[in-house]
């Protein structure tokens, strides 16, 4: 079924209500008192009553192996005042709370829902950091690579080697990224590392898996964003500020990196874009800002290589010259990114999209953009295995 | 053709890892395109290699193979 014959069918849908939690590491807080803040927030926001809800989707990636507590869906709606509609947790590594996303708007979409909550959590905190890496690695080959001694870190390490080696891609244009993220996040109050950085800092920060350092890689975190979505054609009874669905796809690709035939670029992230780009009826140079997947500083430059944004290879120039910076010609993650902002996984997918919703209402404070009409979104899970990619758009 | 030879695709040396490895680092993992065709993450031993290096299989524990540089 092509693209064009699926859109044809779809209600427009609206974003009509975000909210977050702050970032960080919170050791008085439990996974699904995170979660509900977050989806209370949301639902006031878009001033709805918890029995106006007619479907919930939860993006979590790990709480079974994080803080031991399955069923997670129907655990956190009903404490949200959610009573007997489907209630369905999504798994999608990264991109848990993207693809939660996802499937709430092909609801909207197709008629069987009207108002439908998204909420992602993640609560890692509670481990200790070789645990953490454990867990994540699951989202890895866990027969191969895994096996191998690999962690994310060692993958998205063993891609940018390869990006250096194919395109020449350096360790500044990697510390670029991480300095402009945190220059971004140093203004968002809900990031977890509010903190400016040097280049000669991120250079020099601590080994973790060569060429990535410490302030390459984002950060370990608690904490959860919900959005809500309606048809289009409702979005007036909820607020004045409607964020439109102009696209949206996901796409997957193979879990272990070792059998993609060029690590240098995801094919889910290229799949993904080019279907919601089509359903959106723009191209890569309409995108005015972006939050993306810099779940390490190279992941970024990767993304807006398979986006469109640059050709292969200008990812890291493109990041030094500034035009992805927040007073240049396309900001990329005026959120702080995963970075700075924090990377609680299960709920990184939702809250870009609140993010990007915050400077599409001109709500985003000291680091409001002043071109928004169309935002671009993309979550990626895994080494690429998963990629959700969302144009927003006020037009 | 020789599923035991082949050049090094990418690598990485790791500082920091998962429980289970801990107490092995720093140690150095590639993935490895084989000559006998298809790609193989696996662990290196002895000298650091870098991509385009040529390796060779020299053991393989718990299914995970080991390769050495040609000298």
């Amino acid at each position: 079924m092509g693209v064009e014959h699926q859109i044809s069918h779809m209600r427009p849908v609206s974003v009509v209500g975000i909210g977050k939690t702050p970032f960080g590491a919170f050791p008085d807080r439990d996974l699904r008192s995170l979660a509900v803040e977050a989806g209370e927030k949301c639902l006031k926001n878009a001033h709805v009553a918890a029995s106006q809800v007619d479907a919930f989707f939860l993006g979590n990636f790990a709480g079974p192996s994080f803080v031991g507590q399955n069923h997670l869906a129907p655990y956190i709606s009903t404490a949200l005042g959610i009573q007997g509609v489907p209630s369905t947790r999504i798994e999608a590594a990264c991109a848990s709370s993207g693809s939660a996303f996802y499937h709430a708007f092909t609801g909207v979409a197709s008629g069987v829902y009207d108002v439908v909550l998204v909420v992602g959590v993640e609560k890692m905190t509670s481990q200790p950091t070789p645990k953490v890496t454990e867990i994540l690695a699951g989202a890895g080959d866990c027969a191969g690579e895994v096996k191998a001694g690999s962690t994310f870190a060692s993958l998205f390490a063993m891609i940018a080697r390869r990006h250096m080696h194919q395109f020449g891609t350096t360790s500044q244009h990697l510390a670029a990224v991480a300095v402009k993220n945190h220059a971004n996040g140093a203004l968002n109050p809900d990031a977890q590392m509010r903190k400016v950085i040097t280049f000669e800092q991120a250079m020099a920060s601590k080994p973790i898996a060569d060429p990535l350092n410490l302030y390459d890689c984002s950060l370990i975190s608690d904490g959860a964003a919900a959005v809500l979505l309606v048809p289009t054609e409702r979005a007036a009874e909820f607020t004045d500020k409607p964020v439109r669905v102009m696209g949206i796809a996901q796409a997957s690709d193979f879990v272990a990196l070792d059998q993609k035939p060029d690590i240098t670029t995801f094919p889910a992230v290229r799949r993904a874009s080019e279907r919601a780009y089509r359903m959106a009826g723009v191209g890569p140079t309409d995108v005015q800002l972006a939050e993306l997947h810099d779940c390490f500083t190279i992941a970024e430059i990767v993304a807006m290589e398979d986006l469109g944004f640059v050709e292969r290879g200008q990812g890291g120039p493109y990041t030094l010259q500034g035009h992805t910076a927040r007073t240049g010609s396309r900001p990329v993650n005026t959120s702080g990114g995963l970075k700075s902002k924090g990377h609680p996984v299960g709920a990184t997918g939702a809250a870009q999209i609140c993010d990007l919703v915050l400077q599409m209402r001109c709500e985003a404070g000291e680091r409001q953009v002043p071109r928004h009409s169309v935002g671009l979104a993309q979550n990626l899970g895994g080494s690429g295995a998963s990629c959700v990619v969302t144009i927003l758009g006020t037009v | 053709m020789n599923e035991e030879t082949g050049t090094v695709y990418t690598e990485t040396v790791l500082h920091s890892a998962a429980e289970a490895f801990a107490a092995e680092v720093p140690f150095q993992i590639a993935i490895v395109s084989l000559d006998s065709g298809g790609r193989v993450t696996g662990r290196i031993l002895g000298n650091r290699i870098f991509v385009d290096d040529r390796v060779s299989r020299v053991e393989t524990r718990d299914g995970v193979p080991f390769f050495r540089k040609i000298a």
